[in-house]
């Protein structure tokens, strides 16, 4: 029979101790070769870079033709719904349609005095009484809802769009109320049935979540301009805010340009030459 | 007496307890289907990652997938086996569904086997039902 002291006992359970620590820490020395075939995850090659990016609209070169074209390459491309249709009766049977005028929308006209209620003047200049402004998010500096979104479903991505993970939006709209400029909408109701033609490209949203103009980070990563670049015939322009040679740059540089409420302190990236 | 009603109680517990088994005995259960390699991806026979390791572990490739994407904006995997791959569920001829072409028998049929709803179509498309 073996005779095991206190003493005995503790000096082998104190080196069995060590030895269970040990165990991790060899695990991963060992498995350090395997380092070099890690997958990996990159960028397009012909994405469009930019430190900031930002949009300059030139609104002496929208007209009412222009604008809705805009609107519809915008909402058609990532299909955002049109609660003004009738639902497709066979496909979405039990869907009654929308009669309480609720809208999901990523740029829109506005009346000057609503997008600029800050810069109304008694006199203001007849032109700008008729001039259809178009308005979309801002892509602020200091965006008010990424601060304001308990998920982080809304963030601002590196190079400064702010975007959204609709995976993560749990459609509290805190940042709705947030947005000074409204940019903003909830889908009350699957937006689905509303969508006259699905655009394969892009995801919809579902029912519950919140969304926005993403500048069309999908297409930049592509290396292409956003949508409503494309269809503004030289109004707008987007560009990074960052760079000094930049065609934005010098449009700014060039011109007087306003920005939306510009006192909130948000630093709209948006930019309007007037 | 007590023995008996002692031996009676067992024997019961007994088959309780082992009931999973002797009920898959008796009622006949049907095999997992496997999911069916059509069009494309039954040619190039290269996915992401081995076929065992997508089986278990492709909802969590789709988590680290979505959150490259929408967060750092990098929409390109090169993976261990040195493929490069479109990280997208439906878009484009190098994403999942751009391979896969099947969805009903690709995804759907072991998802529902296993009783699981995974979301993602409520937002994202299947091309092959747009049209």
């Amino acid at each position: 029979m073996m005779i095991k002291s206190r003493r005995s006992f503790l000096k082998v359970a104190g080196i069995a101790a060590i030895g269970m620590g040990a165990a991790p820490v060899m695990n991963l020395a060992a498995s350090e070769p395997h380092g070099s075939a890690q997958p990996k995850t990159e960028k397009n090659e012909e994405t469009l870079h930019a430190e900031r990016w930002g949009m300059v609209i030139n609104t002496s070169k929208l007209n009412e033709e222009v604008v809705e074209a805009i609107k519809e390459a915008c909402h058609k491309s990532h299909n955002v719904p049109d609660f003004t249709i009738e639902p497709d009766a066979e496909k979405y049977s039990g869907t009654r349609p929308v009669r309480d005028g609720q809208e999901i929308k990523w740029i829109w006209d506005e009346h000057f005095h609503y997008a600029f209620p800050d810069k109304e003047d008694e006199f203001l200049a007849e032109k700008f009484h008729d001039l259809p402004f178009l308005v979309t998010c801002n892509h602020c500096k200091n965006p008010p809802c990424v601060q304001a979104c308990p998920t982080q479903a809304t963030f601002k991505r590196e190079d400064g769009i702010v975007l959204m993970d609709y995976h993560r939006c749990i459609g509290c709209r805190f940042c709705m109320a947030a947005c000074p400029y409204g940019s903003r909408n909830f889908n009350f109701r699957d937006p689905r049935p509303f969508i006259e033609e699905t655009d394969p490209d892009f995801p919809t949203r579902t029912k519950g979540v919140v969304e926005k103009c993403n500048l069309c980070a999908e297409r930049l990563a592509k290396g292409e301009q956003p949508h409503c670049v494309e269809a503004s015939e030289g109004a707008i322009v987007v560009g990074d805010l960052e760079d000094p040679e930049s065609e934005i740059r010098t449009l700014l540089a060039e011109h007087y340009t306003i920005r939306r409420k510009q006192s909130l302190g948000t630093e709209p990236s948006v930019y309007y030459i007037v | 007496m007590s023995k008996n009603m002692i031996m009676a109680g067992l024997v019961v517990f007994v088959l309780a307890v082992l009931s999973p088994f002797w009920f898959n005995l008796i009622t006949s259960t049907q095999a997992a289907p496997k999911p069916e390699l059509l069009g494309k991806a039954a040619t190039v026979k290269k996915c992401v990652l081995d076929k065992y390791e997508m089986r278990a572990e492709h909802m969590y490739l789709l988590d680290v997938w979505r959150d490259s994407v929408v967060r750092d904006a990098d929409r390109k995997y090169t993976g261990t086996n040195g493929e490069t791959f479109n990280m997208s569920l439906s878009t484009g001829e190098n994403s999942c569904l751009g391979c896969h072409e099947d969805k009903a028998k690709f995804c759907d049929s072991c998802h529902e086997y296993a009783s699981v709803s995974p979301y993602c179509w409520e937002c994202h498309t299947n091309p092959k039902e747009i049209k």
